[in-house]
């Protein structure tokens, strides 16, 4: 019943994982780019939702509504200035300059808020504390299911927007071929502008789930990337459905390795990408023909 | 009319010149055929008008209108639309998805996605199946198809034969056919020297990214056309005797 | 035509070179113990801009968690010298010690396209960290001191370890300097300009990356071990922290990635940045992470590799120069 309890609230966790890495997902699936700035994206998502709440008062859901329309626009201001640039210039350019941001976003968070740890565990209403207990050692907590949804249906819209809509399917085929859609009147600019603003929009739900679930400061952002992108690598680069899983496979792993010991839970995870790593020497055998965004 | 005119182009490749002082005029309804050896820049011409290549120097202008420094993914808006070498589909998008991608651009004519594939009638079967898993000859039908799904004043292509069995490509050419019938203007690059005068009003050759020759295609004597074609004949840099 | 290795310019500098590194020598008899520690500072980021730009600029490995091996180098010291090593030969050991590790890590680790290769090692470094956490004997989170030092007189420590520093230093320079002037130099050159061609001439890819990847753990490890010597006292979250990543990555861009001189002015100007923004704290490292990016967009090649390439210039002899002498004309026909 404990192992079963550790299975829930790994399913649970990888939910959250999976969330946090799904931007960090579209971006490489589109771009081929990995953003080492992702992780400090959703921390600063969560910082102006923080902002706004103890402005405004307002539950932590709808700061976040209202802070989603500045994480779109931060997301195509990120791509048009920085990403759009490095992205012809080599395979190491964007790793540099996504670091050099990433290092840029911190310390600007920490000179505007302090190093203090924050939490926006108080305003996210009943959610935060309330659980089914199903047994004496099992329970469900409320805000897991609700991330584990939350999860689901992102992933899934996603899914249909990539497969049914206009937008979803020039996507693709930029990903593919980018050269080939500016001829059949694809702006490959707006495509890669559209995925950065969903991607940066969807880290910073990621940011704000970390906020309530548990406390993060202007240093967090590095581990929420590690964490993102082991997720990524373990469900298979360029999979979105696979960073679903990716994810849950690292939160079970994590939740498991907690249970020999409590201080093994990040270091199983570790354990996991590195092996997955290892088995798959290369990390996720991807052609760029046989992309598989959506499917 | 003269819908396409190029005037003295030069498309390069870092030091190495593909296309050199290039000018030739396409008028409206006309079919012409380009020519040349592999590496005689005919792609890259077809690619430079299409806004894929930027060029060095000089102009494209398309009913009058200079639109040289016009993005690619414009041109297709403006009704220019390029078949590239090679098919380049999107492989994993079904056939279904390929041609309606391409229809953004929101121009009216004939073309949609039910016309295209009327014309293509071996794709209705498969429209749901990814463009990887089809043949030549049915992925060059989907290439041409989503080119028309923007309804382009402007159909250029490049080497729709290549890599096709002699028996696919006469199918290919018969549904083109349709199409060039339809008052269409056509670009077309072809390495396949009789299809070429018989497809097209009138030819272009090129020679290392040089026009070498111009002609109705009816009236040109095919022996100067290979000539041409293979550049004999040409004045000896030198003063040495040919 | 002429190809030579040396030029008038190069002998100079080379020469130079050697001349500062000798007068360095004299450097702790003449100075302070405090000036001594931010020199020997000021080498081991010399010696980490040299090894990260062995890797990212001759290798085209971009590592973002070479810290795994200052940890191991700064961890591995502590270790041995609580077992009675004398410290300094400690410190060697030590060092050879996370060049050691680096050879089964390389095995992995090199198999691993770009994105997977950089996170792959920061993932390492993160699970040494733990490791060392868990680990009492080594101080686990609150970090442990190099306390056999104590045995030393402080002026006397100080002046050893700076000449440690400056062992290390010219050794592994010199070790760069040799290795790209071999014929295995000009491999490297090839892999760098274009992987696929140089692997289709027979160069033999991996195992030229291999041997950066060794390099740079053995010269990683030897400014960890000259870290805990500095400092005397290191934790985890320090010595493993991706923070020196953030530094390295600084230096060779803005110094220049991929030029052997490059990272060296690199070094030099963090460390000025460094020591004149002492008091900066959060803003400085604004300015140093909006530089790095600022730099792998526009400025790719450094400050020292558009130098180079607008003046021609090699101050040291690692290349080949080219120079034509005039063609007689042949006889007109």
């Amino acid at each position: 019943m404990i192992l079963l309890n550790a299975v829930v609230q790994g399913i649970f966790l990888g939910a959250f994982y999976a969330v946090l890495a799904c931007g960090l997902s579209i971006m490489f699936g589109v771009m081929r780019i990995i953003n080492l700035a992702h992780g400090d994206i959703a921390v600063l998502g969560a910082y102006i939702a923080f902002v706004i709440v103890e402005r405004t008062g307002v539950s932590a859901f709808v700061a976040f509504a209202a802070a989603l329309p500045i994480m779109l626009v931060l997301g195509y201001v990120l791509q048009l200035t920085v990403l759009e640039r490095s992205l012809k210039a080599g395979i190491l350019t964007p790793l540099l300059a996504t670091f050099g941001l990433s290092i840029v976003i911190q310390n600007l968070l920490l000179l505007t808020f302090s190093p203090d740890v924050r939490s926006l565990g108080g305003a996210a209403g009943g959610f935060t504390t309330a659980s089914w207990h199903v047994t004496s050692q099992l329970s469900v907590s409320a805000l897991g299911v609700l991330v584990l949804a939350v999860a689901v249906v992102v992933f899934g819209l996603l899914q249909l927007f990539l497969s049914r809509t206009r937008a979803g399917w020039a996507m693709r085929a930029t990903a593919e071929d980018a050269d080939a859609a500016e001829l059949v009147g694809i702006d490959s600019r707006s495509v890669y502008a559209r995925a950065t603003a969903i991607a940066v929009a969807i880290a910073s739900l990621g940011g704000l789930f970390l906020a309530i679930r548990s406390v993060f400061d202007p240093a967090s952002g590095p581990t929420q990337l590690i964490f993102a992108f082991e997720a990524v690598v373990i469900g298979g680069l360029g999979s979105l459905w696979g960073t679903l899983v990716g994810g849950i496979a690292l939160g079970l792993a994590q939740t498991l390795g907690a249970q020999i010991n409590p201080e093994f839970s990040v270091l199983a995870g570790h354990l996991l990408f590195l092996t997955v790593l290892v088995v798959r020497f290369g990390g996720g055998r991807i052609t760029l023909r046989t992309l598989r965004l959506a499917r | 009319m003269t819908v396409l005119q190029v005037e003295e182009l030069d498309c390069r490749y870092g030091l190495l010149q593909a296309v050199r002082e290039v000018s030739l005029q396409v008028e409206h309804g006309e079919t012409v055929a380009l020519i040349g050896a592999n590496g005689a820049g005919k792609t890259t011409l077809l690619r430079a008008i299409a806004g894929a290549h930027r060029p060095h120097a000089g102009r494209i202008l398309m009913d009058g209108v200079d639109i040289t420094h016009v993005p690619a993914h414009r041109r297709v808006a403006l009704g220019l639309a390029l078949v590239p070498e090679g098919r380049r589909l999107f492989p994993g998008l079904t056939v279904e998805e390929n041609l309606r991608v391409a229809a953004a651009g929101g121009r009216r004519g004939r073309w949609n996605l039910q016309s295209v594939l009327e014309a293509f009638p071996l794709l209705q079967p498969r429209r749901r199946m990814p463009a990887a898993n089809l043949s030549g000859g049915e992925q060059q039908a989907v290439a041409i198809g989503r080119a028309l799904m923007s309804n382009p004043r402007i159909l250029l292509l490049d080497e729709v034969s290549l890599g096709l069995a002699p028996v696919v490509v006469g199918a290919v050419y018969r549904s083109l056919a349709e199409v060039i019938g339809g008052g269409s203007t056509v670009l077309l690059v072809e390495q396949d020297l009789t299809r070429a005068l018989r497809v097209a009003g009138r030819v272009v050759c090129l020679l290392e990214g040089r026009v070498v020759l111009q002609g109705d295609a009816a009236s040109l004597d095919r022996d100067r056309v290979v000539d041409a074609y293979f550049g004999l004949r040409r004045p000896a840099v030198g003063g040495a005797p040919a | 035509m002429n190809v030579r290795r040396w030029t008038g310019t190069s002998k100079a500098f080379t020469g130079g070179t050697v001349a500062v590194a000798i007068g360095l020598a004299f450097v702790p008899l003449v100075f302070d113990p405090d000036v001594v520690q931010k020199l020997t500072d000021l080498l081991i980021l010399v010696l980490l801009a040299a090894m990260w730009n062995a890797l990212a600029g001759y290798g085209g490995l971009l590592s973002v968690g070479q810290q795994a091996f200052i940890g191991v180098g700064a961890y591995a010291t502590v270790f041995f010298a609580s077992l009675g090593i004398t410290p300094y030969v400690a410190m060697v050991l030590a060092m050879l010690l996370a060049g050691a590790v680096s050879i089964p890590i390389s095995l992995f680790a090199l198999r691993l396209r770009a994105a997977q290769f950089a996170i792959g090692m920061w993932v390492i470094a993160e699970v040494l960290s733990i490791l060392v956490r868990l680990d009492q004997n080594l101080g686990a989170g609150t970090g442990i001191s190099l306390i056999e030092m104590n045995q030393f007189d402080p002026n006397y420590r100080q002046a050893y370890t700076f000449w440690l520093a400056l062992a290390f230093t010219a050794l592994f320079l010199s070790a760069l300097f040799f290795l790209l002037r071999s014929p295995l130099g000009a491999s490297l050159q090839a892999i760098r300009d274009d992987e696929e061609a140089a692997r289709s001439l027979g160069v033999r890819v991996a195992s030229r990356k291999r041997l950066l990847f060794v390099l740079a753990g053995f010269g990683c490890g030897a400014a960890g071990v000259l870290v805990v010597a500095n400092t005397l006292f290191i934790e985890p979250g320090s010595v493993f922290s991706v923070q020196w990543t953030a530094y390295m990555i600084f230096m060779v861009l803005v110094g220049g990635l991929g030029t052997f001189e490059g990272p060296i002015l690199g070094a030099i100007l963090l460390f000025a940045i460094q020591t004149t923004f002492t008091q900066g704290g959060p803003w400085y490292l604004v300015g140093l992470g909006a530089t790095a990016t600022l730099f792998a967009l526009a400025l790719p090649r450094g400050l020292w590799g558009t130098i180079e390439q607008r003046l021609g210039l090699r101050l040291l002899p690692v290349g080949y120069r080219v120079e034509s002498r005039q063609l007689e004309t042949p006889a007109q026909s």
